[in-house]
């Protein structure tokens, strides 16, 4: 479960000063499938970074479970990204150079998994997005759907308790996207995950349990 | 994972991989050819050095000549005969004198400075020897006395005429012929055989000097020399007017160079015939370890602030010719052109590591979100610009063993002697050029300083230092680019690698 007290953030660009998160106080119970929409530069991605550890608050706390993630050190947000959240981007941000099967795996190698016990869960977690025969293909050599679910096997390979997608769909025509988003609701239903997605697109929006909107760096419910 | 990530990146980028490898193996391949052929003219320096100053030599001890008091000939004096030198035969007469001198140019000092070095700490066996020229002057001229005692040969006739033409001398008419020859002439310590001049060379026919021959008139001779001024094992030889049996000769130890000087006699017996009893021109120094050779320099040159002390390095320095020119070649141009060819290659490896990270700063910061640690994608970048740079150090050891095999294949012949003032008063005056035998200073004693001139082949060896440099050198850039690529990609903070792409 996610506790977000009186979160802000605020960057200097430029010498300007940006309010990309103003005083955010919010609470997702585990499990809860949660969409955030909002205009572009509204805060969604900064929120998404917060709640995702890879980013700390200017002020105000957030708790994942029992850990404070605003004033842990590097290193440690670092394992409980390792271990707990799963990340979906919009560009599926997989390793150009590393098959389908490798790029999954990399998910499990700051968590120490042998090799062969790397590779037996990177396919399995292939199997669960129908991407098994696919294990052996560069991104290249993959459609955007597909890349997508690569990613997504990547996120899930690990079991974490959060998955965090930054528009999964963006890049994607309207059959795939019914697809991931099919895929994601199912793994959601399937896993027990806590579900965030940050989207554009009301269609996507319609289908989580709660809406969050957020604009100009506040947020409200929907 | 670290393998396979670092495999197929390498494999992905290979025309990154190529032009970082190319350059590194051109730097690798450059820098070992220098370092070999630098190699190779430091070894045909030491051959030359070795000709005239033994193996084994670390210090020379010598004095840099005085001008000539007034009053003092400059050269080795002057030939002097008498109303009665020489012998008539018929209506000629034919004079012979030899001279033992220092010559030009020469310096000696009292032989006591050879127990001083002896004492000095560290010096493991040290001798002496006195450099010297033996000069000849023969000639044959008419009898002069036969002329006066005929009186009427010589009275002036009416018309501009003598009364009787002249007779006798070389051609029967009255003239006169004169030979001047020289021979380089080593006085040495026969006893002491680790140290010095003789321990370069290897016996050619007969025996070496014994401890027993001091004071004895027994020599040895260049071999080179004994065959042009046919002479052999059991012939005798003229120093200074006395006569030496010639009990061996000698070759050097090196193919390429000759020895020292052309005959070697017992050191108390050329002291006595050159009239400098207790003087001596050089002392050889051995230190114990190389360690030391600075330190006893410095204990020398304190202990004989009149002498010139000179180490193996200083001696390099006399070394002439195209020898000398190739040397200074490998040290400026050679040494500067691997260096600015290394940086360039180092900063290629640097700016596309960058460049990589750069390139691939989505990439590290998807890892970075999904709890790769900093360690681990530095280890990364720094492994694949290490194997980038160990396939560029492979390829450069290649190029560079080519290289040298082609340096080798032309074998280039190089000129070298020594002596260029570094012994002012040394044997190095006088010694055989060349191995013809033909002898060196001048003809009134005047010092040639091109004694031991030698041709030596230029061999650019393949030595475990220079595989280590070329391995080194590979690892070093590799591990540059890659501690600096890797730095770049630490610096990246995951959220803001993401926000370029979000």
């Amino acid at each position: 479960m996610y506790t977000l007290e009186h979160v802000s953030k605020t960057y200097t660009q430029s010498k300007r000063r940006v309010d990309a998160l103003k005083d955010v106080t919010l609470t997702i119970p585990s499990g809860q499938l949660v969409a955030i929409q909002g205009p572009t530069g509204g805060g969604k991605s900064t929120l998404l970074q917060m709640l995702g550890a890879l980013d700390r608050p200017s002020t105000g706390s957030i708790m994942l479970g029992q850990s404070e993630l605003s004033h842990l050190p590097d290193r440690k947000l670092g394992g409980i990204r390792a271990k707990e959240i799963g990340f979906v981007f919009q560009g599926f941000n997989l390793i150009p150079t590393l098959t389908a099967q490798e790029n999954v795996e990399t998910a499990l190698e700051p968590l120490g998994v042998s090799g062969e016990e790397r590779r037996r869960r990177a396919l399995e977690a292939l199997a669960s997005v129908s991407l098994a025969d696919r294990a052996s293909h560069v991104p290249g050599e993959l459609s955007g759907g597909q890349q997508q679910r690569v990613a997504i096997a990547r996120a899930l390979v690990k079991e974490p308790e959060v998955l965090l997608a930054d528009e999964p769909t963006g890049n994607l025509d309207e059959e795939t996207r019914d697809e991931i988003m099919d895929l994601l609701e199912g793994l959601w239903r399937d896993r027990g995950l806590t579900l965030v997605i940050v989207t554009h697109d009301s269609a996507i929006a319609k289908r989580a349990e709660r809406r969050l909107h957020i604009k100009n760096g506040t947020v409200s419910e929907r | 994972m670290f393998i396979t990530y670092l495999r197929r990146e390498l494999a992905g980028r290979r025309r990154q991989t190529a032009i970082i490898a190319i350059g590194m193996a051109l730097a690798i391949a450059l820098v070992m050819i220098v370092n070999s052929v630098s190699s190779g003219v430091r070894d045909a320096q030491a051959s030359v050095l070795e000709s005239v100053y033994g193996v084994g030599t670390d210090l020379t001890v010598s004095e840099e000549p005085a001008a000539p008091g007034e009053g003092e000939a400059a050269g080795p004096g002057r030939f002097e005969f008498g109303a009665d030198a020489g012998t008539t035969e018929g209506e000629s007469t034919e004079i012979s004198q030899s001279r033992l001198t220092a010559g030009f140019g020469a310096a000696t000092f009292d032989q006591s400075a050879l127990e001083t070095a002896q004492d000095i700490d560290g010096v493991s066996a040290a001798s002496a020897a006195l450099a010297l020229t033996n000069m000849t002057f023969e000639g044959e001229l008419p009898d002069f006395a036969q002329r006066v005692e005929g009186g009427p040969s010589d009275e002036f006739v009416e018309g501009g005429d003598t009364a009787d033409a002249p007779t006798g001398g070389f051609d029967g008419a009255g003239g006169s012929a004169f030979d001047v020859n020289s021979f380089s002439v080593l006085g040495i310590d026969p006893a002491a055989d680790a140290v010095g001049p003789l321990s370069s060379v290897e016996l050619d026919e007969g025996r070496g000097l014994e401890a027993s021959d001091a004071g004895q008139a027994v020599a040895v001779l260049d071999a080179s020399y004994a065959t042009s001024a046919e002479l052999a094992v059991g012939d005798t030889i003229d120093v200074g007017g006395t006569v030496f049996e010639i009990v061996g000769t000698v070759t050097s130890t090196s193919a390429d160079a000759a020895t020292a000087a052309n005959v070697y006699i017992p050191l108390d017996l050329a002291q006595e015939i050159a009239g400098l009893d207790g003087q001596v021109s050089d002392i050889y120094v051995q230190a114990e370890s190389a360690d030391l050779i600075d330190a006893v320099q410095s204990d020398l040159e304190e202990a004989l602030p009149d002498a010139t002390v000179s180490t193996q390095a200083d001696l390099a320095a006399s070394v002439s010719g195209s020898l000398a020119t190739a040397s200074s070649l490998i040290a400026n141009l050679g040494l500067w052109l691997s260096l600015a060819v290394l940086a360039a290659a180092f900063l290629i490896a640097i700016l596309f590591t960058i460049q990589g990270v750069t390139r691939r700063t989505r990439e590290f910061g998807t890892l970075k979100a999904i709890g790769w640690s900093n360690r681990r994608i530095v280890g990364q970048v720094t492994g694949e610009s290490l194997v980038q740079g160990l396939i560029g150090g492979a390829a450069g050891l290649a190029l560079g063993l080519a290289g040298i095999w082609v340096v080798n294949l032309i074998a280039p012949t190089l000129g070298g002697s020594a002596g260029d003032g570094a012994q002012p008063g040394g044997v190095l005056a006088a010694g055989p050029q060349g191995g013809d035998g033909a002898t060196t200073g001048g003809p009134f004693g005047g010092r040639v300083d091109t004694a031991a001139a030698t041709e030596v082949v230029l061999n650019a060896p393949v030595t475990v230092s220079v595989i280590v440099i070329a391995i080194g050198l590979a690892v070093l850039g590799g591990l540059l680019a890659g501690a600096i690529g890797g730095w770049r990609a630490a610096r990246l903070r995951p959220a803001e690698a993401l926000r370029s792409v979000a």
